[in-house]
């Protein structure tokens, strides 16, 4: 078996079976979703309107729930040194650990946000738009995570520190992915902001990889 | 041994020692004179008075940029050339920026007051500046979160350069963000400039470049003493023990 | 197997340490040719895990220059590294443990069943290894060794959490892959009986 499929097994399996697998992240997107009423009023064309906004910020930060450890639990239990000691290239097996936590954590959320999009007043017929937005979307605020994940490996705290990193740096994508959903429902079709979605989403899918490698190689002691 | 002394940082005191006092002078003389040209240029038919803030608003920003740029060279000298100084310039940089960057908040906060009729309005340029400040909180937060400054520096410098990378599609998506929700274009400063107000603005903004570069020589001077006191603390405490 | 490694030197030019500030050792050299092996002395914290992170290239030396001469690559691609950390998933089963091992640092060694069998962990196969004790533990990342073959080991204090009957096996082994044209290098600070060993002392900032 190759390395790489190696590091997305391993990864997954680690995520499933210990620490509450792809339930925790699902119940984290649920739980703020609801709770958003309670706050602005159960006001339903209020609701319908920010819709898509909460979906995004619920995901997003469901996304970078967990994305401290990416790099901090191998490098608790020492399996970070034998990454960096494996033939394969760096960034690579970066980019193994990246998709291993997006299947993890990220596209679990895509597969609920239609219950939840319902819950918001999406229409029906807009409903996979949406989840499509979040499937182009998520990958991208992911890869980008990993930069922040690897220079928080080995720091206390890493977890805030990591989401302060990550923030500022995805709000394209959450300005893209947003007004994609926006347009998904009003239009019913996909164009020019998924377009730019789709272009922000592959830069970071290569950006990512290419600095976290960097990071793991120059930062660790 | 070489490697707790750098050769360098001795030559850039000496350096420092002059140069801060230069361009803290030059500042001073250049800011004064642009914002005495400036305040007896005719107000502004639009925005009254208020506009003037544009002679510290408009050079804040620029330097905003200015330092995020010399932010990501430093970066680049840390990572790539390996100069031992790159890692001092950068924080220094990212220190400097910060201050100008909040500052140039603050003032586009009090220019919007009597334009918007808020001290906030979501203005793209402003809300561009208000990301770029958190980029740099960013950098800082990295900054104070190791102890070991060469580290710090090293992991500073990669996430300035991906941040630097980002600032042009960040300013692509504000601007297209606010496009899109069909708000009206009063921004900041968006009228023609009279060249009446354009030549003290050139003057103060040499000024306040001036000011940059005293500050950012001094907190380059000041990190530079603080490495040495934690090396003869430590020194010290390894003597203390063997 | 016999690793093809005749021309193949592991040389160290004027290495130097600094560890938080600190000067550990300086101007190290050494060199190690097919079946050599160094042991690392020195006290804890003297800098015997800094200096096998060095020539596993986890860790930039201050100064000098650690390289694989006649080697087709970098010193880390063709080590194994065992630090105080055991690098293993509690999640994963052992044996999946040494699968991944095996797919991640190259396949060709021993299968699992002779790996854990020389280690006593074969009746533990499909037990999570979590539940798995120190000493437990310890064998399967030696059984990693085993799994995937590397030219250099560098075992950082090996023998901590190691039983009597483990340490023979360690020994063994070591031997074994000396034999066969490897090179080990050893930190301890015990002293750990290996045949025709340098030695490098490390302490109070020197290296001997």
């Amino acid at each position: 078996m190759s390395t790489l499929s190696a590091i997305v097994l391993r990864d997954l399996k680690v995520a499933l079976r210990a620490g509450g697998g792809a339930g925790i992240g699902v119940i984290f997107f649920l739980t703020l979703v609801t709770i958003v009423p309670f706050a602005v009023g159960p006001d339903m064309p209020l609701l319908t309107r920010i819709g898509p906004a909460i979906l995004w910020i619920g995901a997003l930060l469901a996304s970078l729930l967990g994305l401290d450890r990416i790099f901090a639990a191998d490098h608790e239990d020492g399996s970070l040194d034998q990454l960096l000691l494996s033939a394969a290239p760096l960034e690579l097996i970066a980019a193994a650990k990246g998709l291993a936590h997006w299947l993890a954590t990220g596209l679990p959320l895509v597969i609920v946000t239609p219950l939840l999009g319902l819950m918001l007043g999406v229409e029906p017929k807009s409903l996979f738009a949406v989840a499509l937005t979040l499937f182009v979307g998520t990958p991208g605020v992911t890869f980008l995570g990993l930069v922040a994940a690897a220079l928080s490996a080995a720091l206390p705290r890493g977890g805030l520190l990591a989401a302060v990193l990550v923030l500022p740096m995805s709000i394209p994508l959450l300005i893209f992915g947003v007004v994609s959903t926006h347009v998904a429902i009003a239009d019913g079709s996909l164009g020019a902001p998924f377009r730019f979605l789709i272009a922000i989403s592959l830069f970071f899918l290569v950006l990512g990889p290419v600095a976290a490698a960097a990071a793991l190689r120059h930062v660790r002691e | 041994m070489p490697l707790i002394d750098y050769a360098n940082p001795n030559r850039f005191q000496k350096v420092a020692a002059w140069l801060i006092p230069l361009s803290g002078a030059a500042a001073v003389i250049l800011i004064a004179l642009g914002l005495l040209m400036g305040f007896r240029a005719p107000p502004d038919y639009q925005q009254g008075e208020m506009v003037k803030v544009m002679y510290i608003h408009v050079p804040f920003a620029w330097l905003s940029l200015a330092a995020y740029t010399l932010m990501a060279v430093s970066a680049l000298g840390t990572i790539v050339w390996r100069h031992p100084l790159a890692d001092v310039s950068g924080k220094a940089a990212a220190q400097m920026g910060a201050v100008f960057c909040f500052l140039c908040l603050v003032t586009g906060s009090l220019w919007g007051r009597p334009t918007w009729g808020t001290y906030w309005d979501w203005d793209p340029r402003l809300t561009s500046v208000l990301v770029l400040f958190l980029l740099y909180l960013g950098v800082l937060a990295l900054w104070r979160a190791f102890d070991d400054p060469n580290r710090a520096g090293r992991a500073a410098a990669i996430l300035a350069l991906v941040g630097f990378i980002n600032v042009p599609i960040v300013k692509f998506s504000v601007d297209w963000w606010n496009s899109i929700h069909q708000r009206s274009s009063i921004t900041l400063g968006k009228s023609a400039i009279d060249p009446a107000m354009l030549y003290p603005l050139l003057i103060s903004a040499v000024g306040f470049f001036a000011l940059f570069l005293a500050l950012y020589l001094a907190a380059m001077r000041n990190e530079l003493l603080r490495r040495r006191a934690r090396t003869l603390r430590i020194l010290r405490s390894a003597e203390a023990e063997g | 197997m016999n690793f093809q490694s005749d021309g193949i030197r592991l040389t160290a030019s004027g290495v130097s340490c600094v560890r938080g500030g600190r000067p550990l050792f300086a101007g190290l050299s050494f060199e190690l040719a097919a079946g050599g092996a160094i042991t690392v002395l020195g006290s804890n914290g003297a800098g015997k895990t800094s200096l096998l992170r060095m020539i596993a290239g986890l860790l930039a030396p201050a100064e000098g220059t650690i390289e694989l001469r006649g080697g087709p690559g970098s010193v880390g691609e063709a080590a194994h590294f065992l630090g105080h950390l055991d690098a293993v998933k509690g999640a994963l089963s052992v044996s999946e443990n040494l699968d991944f091992a095996r797919a991640l640092l190259g396949g060709g060694g021993a299968s699992n069943e002779i790996a854990l069998t020389r280690l006593g962990l074969n009746a533990l196969q499909d037990l999570p290894a979590h539940m798995l004790s120190a000493g437990q533990r310890r064998r399967l990342a030696l059984a990693r060794l085993l799994a995937a073959p590397r030219l250099i080991w560098l075992l950082d204090e090996p023998t901590a959490a190691l039983d009597a009957a483990g340490k023979e096996v360690l020994i063994g082994m070591m031997d074994e892959h000396r034999t066969r044209g490897g090179m080990v290098v050893v930190a301890t600070h015990l002293e750990l009986e290996l045949e025709d060993a340098r030695e490098i002392f490390i302490s109070n900032g020197r290296a001997v």
